[in-house]
């Protein structure tokens, strides 16, 4: 992980840890941390703690985002006193919708020069962020509002496996990580697993992305904790609760990332500080696998 | 709720407003679910009064069946046993925006008399004095399900004369307004139809207005009146919401909220 954040994200780029509550790459996050990386546009549907750390980290100046929150608990703090009373300092943000979105990544992606949408007439988002503008429809049927591509410069996804070219797979909720990193000029994996090509092959609808794009590939058990990664292990509900007591004091939260970030090497060194004991209560409670099914042999 | 009816357990005014919008899901097929206080509602009429309910969640799930009340709407558990799981692009694109969402199911920090909802920002955009979440997938919801329900607490910060912010299009400036919008913006859905309180069930009347059309057990009219920005609409034969059967409850507190996290 080191040595791939140290060599494809540099200060100045819009960086996309994606993720729907599921597979959020915490450890890349840490890692940019780490590494002290400044002025980045970190975009993504849902900032989540990833962002609310990256933000009080002091590694960005803007933040591109859809919906600013801890879905259960409250605000993302850290994020807010910086968006409310400028504390430290003031965050350039630019706001969509998810669709909107999932709709600039699709439009980055499949080099279209911007993505329609019914969503955004009679509501004060284009105001807000004229970024989104009106178009009549060349057929003569209405107006729809467009949002412009986004293209990260890198696009991290954190995955259940992936092969050593960096053919990945994933599932449970797909969000739109697929989508992000076709659209990202450099693409980082991160795995739970490392598997052999022959994994991948003999299920080739689960690969959401392809070796092709991907500049690099990363090995980090537990990576995306707190977040989750489904099969592997649960959400810690628990981290999300206790993060808004500690984000909500400037000291407590500076204190957490010296502890949980500064003050150590990488993802393992977090594991094993986390404990053996939380990190077996975030296992699934059994097995639910699926039926296989069977491609055939051709020719 | 006669004076014969048996007296039940006690129950919170958040517990009569959670079951009371399960209830109004009755009948309905296809419910696209909101984060927070929406998650519980649905999630109890899927237990009741409405088995069959397909729960579609912006994550990018179609026909979850939880097995346990995730604290956010991407939690495992609203994958293991679901009937789809889908990208984020498919569930907004071709179940929402493609018109197969019968009920969109919201919650919202301020709403104003015709549904239109603020979840932005309390203040001005660009000085807020409190940065809400946004608008995550409400303002596709609110234009593209074929109706709205909403649940929130009630307040005089919540139910404002003047929303801060228009994240979500209700019934615009009124019903023929909004009629107009929809008609010519081609528009699915055709708004919000229900709100669900603390203190009441409301529904909208011909001019697109909220009008309040059942009070619940212990809420006086003086009370909604104190709650809400504006003078109220309240329905000739205002109704009393029956109160929880101890089934309900029994599901909110050991089933589904067993912290009370919704219900506090």
């Amino acid at each position: 992980m080191r040595d791939a954040v140290a060599e494809l994200v540099r200060d100045g780029d819009t960086v996309a840890i994606e993720g729907f509550t599921h597979l959020i790459s915490f450890a890349a996050g840490h890692e940019i941390i780490r590494q002290r990386k400044r002025d980045l546009t970190l975009a993504r549907l849902t900032p989540d703690l990833i962002y609310d750390q990256m933000v009080a980290a002091g590694v960005a100046r803007k933040l591109i985002f859809s919906w600013l929150g801890n879905p259960g608990v409250g605000g993302l703090n850290a994020i807010r006193r910086r968006i409310e009373d400028a504390d430290p300092a003031p965050l350039e943000i630019e706001e969509y919708s998810h669709f909107g979105m999932v709709g600039r990544y699709t439009a980055g992606a499949a080099n279209l020069p911007f993505y329609p949408l019914r969503s955004y007439f009679e509501t004060d988002l284009p105001t807000a962020n004229p970024l989104i503008r009106p178009i009549a429809s060349p057929y003569g049927d209405g107006i729809v509002y467009a949002v412009p591509p986004l293209k990260p410069d890198v696009t991290v996804v954190h995955a259940q496996r992936a092969d050593a070219a960096g053919d990945t797979q994933v599932w449970g909720l797909l969000g739109c990580q697929k989508e992000a990193a076709f659209a990202a000029e450099r693409v980082i994996v991160v795995v739970e697993e490392l598997v052999d090509e022959s994994v991948i092959r003999a299920d080739p609808n689960r690969t959401i992305i392809p070796g092709l794009i991907v500049d690099a590939v990363v090995v980090e058990p537990f990576g995306a904790h707190p977040s989750y990664v489904q099969g592997a292990y649960d959400r810690d509900n628990r981290f999300y609760r206790e993060w808004d007591p500690i984000s909500r004091d400037e000291a407590a939260l500076q204190a957490w990332l010296g502890d949980w970030v500064h003050g150590l090497d990488g993802r393992a060194a977090y594991v094993e500080k986390l404990g053996a004991e939380r990190v077996a209560a975030l296992r699934p409670s059994g097995s639910a696998p699926s039926g296989s099914v069977d491609y055939g042999r051709y020719g | 709720m006669g004076d014969d009816a048996a007296p039940g357990m006690p129950f919170t005014k958040s517990e009569m407003m959670i079951v009371a919008a399960a209830r109004e899901l009755a009948g309905q097929r296809v419910c696209f679910v909101g984060v927070g206080l929406p998650n519980i509602a649905v999630n109890l009429a899927k237990r009741t009064v409405a088995p069959d309910l397909e729960l579609v969640y912006e994550a990018g799930v179609f026909g979850a069946q939880p097995a346990r009340l995730p604290l956010s709407i991407g939690d495992p558990t609203i994958v293991s046993g679901a009937t789809a799981v889908t990208s984020m692009w498919d569930l907004f694109s071709l179940y929402l925006q493609g018109g197969l969402i019968d009920v969109g199911f919201l919650g919202a920090a301020q709403i104003d008399r015709f549904g239109n909802i603020n979840t932005t920002v309390i203040g001005p955009y660009d000085h807020p004095t409190t940065r809400l979440p946004g608008s995550g997938g409400a303002c596709e919801i609110a234009i593209n399900a074929r109706q709205v329900f909403v649940i929130m607490r009630q307040s005089r910060r919540s139910f404002v004369e003047r929303i801060d912010f228009r994240t979500s299009a209700g019934n615009l400036g009124g019903a023929e307004a909004a009629a107009r919008i929809r008609r010519e913006q081609g528009w699915i859905g055709s708004g919000p139809s229900v709100v669900v309180t603390d203190l009441g069930v409301y529904h909208f009347d011909e001019t697109g207005e909220m009008r309040l059309d059942s009070l619940h057990p212990d809420a006086t009219l003086d009370d909604v009146r104190a709650t809400i920005g504006w003078e109220p609409k309240i329905a000739p034969d205002l109704a009393t919401t029956a109160t929880p059967t101890d089934e309900e409850l029994r599901l909110v507190r050991v089933e589904l909220d067993p912290e009370g996290a919704y219900t506090r």
